[in-house]
């Protein structure tokens, strides 16, 4: 089956995607862009967490025909959306440790502030609740996102 | 890994085509929308399907719209994120979808698939290779089940949110099939039984929840589970009662998710509000006796003791914000 996309603002185009497959899979086996990552594909740990058309999904239960058309933005193409804050604060703040959940991590808090610049910690936690992070405990997580919110007020 | 066993996509543009299609599939063939409940359920090979019918780009479904005659009318595949971020719709609906799992899920899982989500149990939502191990069970591919071996019966949990709220305010479904289109209210899309748990005829769609006028009725939802996010209802309560002017409740809805295989309402309770005022005396009774219908078995997170032991707790909670 043949694939059109959008990804990060290049048209892409893949021939051989399976009926069956889904977006995660066209990212990461077909277009090589491992940022996103494959973990439970359940849709319990937003590991794979991709703008599809400017809504934060999981691709990992996104079929491929469903993202033909589609536009695609996903961790690699976030810096030029202009959202490297969010990843600088990730490492200011020390909230990467093995770093499998960043790449989800840092997109669902670049969602949640393009929403709400100013989250509070509960605000926080429930926009982060479909990333799961097995390493940080997720204190320094969520100090990352107020660090991104307002980088010159956090210490 | 968890990858989708082959299948066939079809994207109808319309209900009637749509309809005709999953049809033509026969048996086996099924509809997906959000895909967030099938998707998990077909990688993890508990159910099988040859085709699905993709009902997201079926035009005419999506939305929240006030009906002409009063009510609202909210189409089948509008989003969980839609609807929770809706003031057209009453506030206990809009929260009980902003309970649902993450914003991920929410952004993608829509209306009718949260009414027509398949029944959970801690022995089915499992990979295959655990069920292999463990034994399968009467739900998928089985003949005993494994959490009553006694009984030919399944068990297997309505877990979804938005079901109890939607019958406390009195909503229906339009359904459309082969057949036809009817509507009736959402407790009558649910039946008893883990495995053939909805009511919808061979080939019927849901394609929208009809919400009638609130008109004064007082509506909450309360969601119980291990963490404060993304976890399925260990217990779910809605409530609904209409208050006379000196207090009086003229009529309540008591409609527990999660303790069986269908909502349950708790009608016993609701007769002992009606024609009383709603003193902490008469909620206590009330609550009480909404437990008795309740028979939560051990197959979810959390345990059948402590689920039946919470009911009247919160169901006197949900009946004290009310008063
Ligand atoms: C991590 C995680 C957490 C979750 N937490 C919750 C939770 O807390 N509460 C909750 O309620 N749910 C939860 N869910 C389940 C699910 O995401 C939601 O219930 C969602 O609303 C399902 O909608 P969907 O469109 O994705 O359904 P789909 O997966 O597309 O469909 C679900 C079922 O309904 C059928 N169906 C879909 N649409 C129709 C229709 N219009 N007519 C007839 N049949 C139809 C499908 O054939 C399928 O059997 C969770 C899921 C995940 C992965
Ligand atoms: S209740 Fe019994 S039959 Fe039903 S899914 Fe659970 S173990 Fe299987
Ligand atoms: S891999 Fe998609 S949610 Fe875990
Ligand atoms: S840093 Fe290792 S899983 Fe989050």
């Amino acid at each position: 089956m043949k694939v059109s996309l959008t990804v990060n603002g290049a048209r892409r185009t893949v021939d051989d995607a399976g009926e069956s497959e889904t977006l995660l899979q066209v990212l990461r086996d077909h277009l090589g862009l491992t940022g996103t990552k494959n973990a439970c594909e359940q849709g319990e740990c937003g590991s794979c967490t991709v703008y599809l058309d400017g809504t934060l999904v999981c691709s990992c239960l996104v079929l491929a025909g469903q993202a033909d058309g589609a536009e695609v933005t996903t961790v690699e193409g976030l810096s030029a959306a202009g959202a490297a804050a969010v990843q600088e604060a990730f490492v200011e703040a020390g909230a990467v440790q093995c770093g499998f959940c960043t790449p989800g991590l840092v997109m669902a808090a670049h969602d949640l502030l393009a929403h709400n610049p100013d989250p509070g910690d509960d605000d926080i936690r429930e926009a982060l609740a479909g990333n799961l992070c097995r390493c940080t405990g997720y204190q320094k997580i969520v100090d990352a996102v107020h660090r991104a919110a307002s980088p010159t007020t956090t210490p | 890994m968890m990858r989708l066993p082959p299948f066939a996509r079809l994207a109808p543009r319309t209900l009637a085509e749509a309809v005709e299609m999953l049809a033509d599939q026969g048996p086996g063939a099924a509809v997906v929308a959000g895909g967030t409940d099938l998707y998990p359920n077909m990688k993890r090979r508990q159910v099988e399907h040859h085709a699905l019918v993709d009902l997201r780009a079926v035009e005419g479904m999506r939305g929240i719209r006030e009906e002409p005659g009063g009510g609202i009318s909210i189409g089948a595949t509008t989003r969980l994120s839609h609807l929770a971020g809706s003031s057209a719709v009453p506030r206990a609906l809009a929260h009980a979808a902003s309970v649902i799992a993450s914003p991920q899920i929410r952004n993608m899982g829509t209306v009718g698939g949260n009414l027509c989500l398949d029944t959970r149990c801690s022995w089915y939502n499992e990979p295959e290779d655990w069920r292999t191990a463990v034994g399968f069970c009467l739900k998928a591919a089985g003949d005993v089940c494994r959490v009553a071996p006694a009984k030919s019966h399944c068990w297997a949990v309505a877990s979804s949110d938005l079901p109890p709220v939607a019958i406390a305010l009195g909503a229906s479904v339009r359904a459309v099939g082969p057949g036809g289109e009817r509507t009736f209210p959402v407790a009558d899309l649910y039946r008893d039984d883990g495995i053939d748990h909805l009511a919808l005829l061979p080939g019927e769609i849901v394609a929208e929840l009809l919400v009638p006028p609130v008109d004064g009725l007082r509506v909450t939802y309360r969601k119980i589970r291990r963490r404060g996010s993304i976890d399925f209802p260990e217990l779910g309560v809605a409530a609904s009662v209409r208050l006379a002017p000196e207090g009086i409740c003229e009529a309540a809805t008591i409609v527990l998710g999660s303790v069986a295989s269908a909502p349950v309402r708790c009608r016993e309770a609701e007769d002992l509000l009606a024609g009383r005022p709603l003193t902490p005396e008469v909620i206590e009774e009330a609550a009480a006796a909404a437990a008795h219908p309740a028979k939560p078995q051990d197959n979810t997170d959390l345990s059948h003791v402590y689920r039946k032991w919470v009911i009247p707790i919160h169901v006197s909670r949900a009946l004290q914000s009310l008063s």
